[in-house]
């Protein structure tokens, strides 16, 4: 039995399944920290906007944190690119991956809007008018369609394709 | 040790333990404010991590900017807690018999004997290197290891999901 054991742990099959139970769980791990770069940069960013930690201005704590958010999307873009390849079936066709992926394109294109907006337009994004306040709001519903982001990716494990 | 598994087979059998284990989304919606939360508490300490290593934030006074970060990290830390609790009760006779789970657990304690070595020893002369590029040693080496820690922590955590059977 132990010889067979042994001849079986070293057919092809077998090792791609180990590597595969560490190397799915490695490449979610490393997901997981780019999402938390990438999340913790946003929150920086959102609380800035609202008014918190104003020893730096706006700008300088996008500058602080806009490289760490724009890493670790790439990370996530890579690593995610590997568990579709790794796992096609599980995610293209899921309806939850299908939303993830539109969530994301909105956000990115909120997230590209706000930073050309931050270099045109300082002096707003700097002040204090009525304008800018209400920018405060729409901050808390940024952090949170990132937040949705992460919901749809981990909705990806339990949605199943008819 | 009896007394334990008593509690646990209570625990499991009450009307919460009941609802996560059968609803269809109770268990991926605490799943999901894990994952935010873990990311916040991890993304938010390693602002201060690399701040004591001199990585990043460099310009910035260390008591300020710990002050400013950190009570989001304990915040998130207790949406993990809370999240990660109602999880536990579903299966919380599988999850104690499991290896992952365990050495997660290990390793936040060491992530906390860290901290509050840290907390009592290091920062308490934050003042004489606080506009510093980087803190001293001590500060150094409490700044990895907690990176080295946490980074761990999310492995064995991701692991856990796959080594339970599912319910």
């Amino acid at each position: 039995m132990l010889a067979i054991a042994h001849w079986l742990e070293h057919t092809s099959v077998s090792q791609e399944i180990q590597k595969a139970l560490w190397l799915i769980p490695l490449l979610q791990t490393i997901h997981i920290i780019a999402i938390a770069m990438a999340l913790s940069s946003v929150l920086m960013i959102e609380l800035r906007i609202l008014g918190f930690g104003k020893s730096l201005t706006v700008t300088e704590t996008a500058a602080r944190y806009a490289p760490w958010l724009w890493t670790g999307l790439i990370l996530l873009a890579v690593t995610g690119l590997a568990l579709i390849i790794g796992e096609p079936r599980r995610a293209l066709p899921n309806p939850a991956f299908q939303i993830k992926m539109l969530l994301l394109a909105v956000t990115l294109a909120v997230a590209a809007v706000f930073q050309v907006s931050l270099v045109r337009s300082t002096a707003f994004w700097e002040g204090q008018s009525l304008g800018r306040k209400l920018a405060g709001g729409f901050a808390v519903i940024v952090f949170f369609l990132w937040c949705a982001i992460a919901i749809a990716g981990r909705w990806i494990a339990y949605m199943h394709t008819a | 040790m009896q007394s334990v598994i008593e509690s646990l087979n209570w625990l499991e059998a009450t009307r919460l333990a009941e609802f996560i284990r059968e609803s269809e989304w109770a268990f991926p919606a605490a799943e999901s404010v894990h994952v935010i939360a873990l990311a916040l508490v991890i993304g938010t300490i390693s602002i201060v991590d690399l701040r004591l290593l001199g990585l990043a934030s460099t310009n910035r006074i260390y008591s300020e900017l710990s002050k400013q970060v950190l009570p989001w990290t304990w915040g998130a830390f207790g949406l993990a807690a809370i999240s990660g609790t109602l999880m536990f009760i579903s299966q919380s006779r599988t999850y104690l018999d499991n290896t992952a789970f365990r050495i997660k657990f290990a390793l936040m304690f060491l992530a906390g004997v860290n901290m509050l070595v840290f907390q009592l020893i290091t920062s308490g002369e934050a003042s004489t290197w606080d506009r510093n590029a980087a803190a001293p040693l001590a500060g150094k080496i409490a700044a990895t290891l907690s990176l080295v820690f946490w980074i761990a922590i999310v492995f064995f955590g991701r692991r856990v999901g796959f080594t339970t059977i599912p319910i």
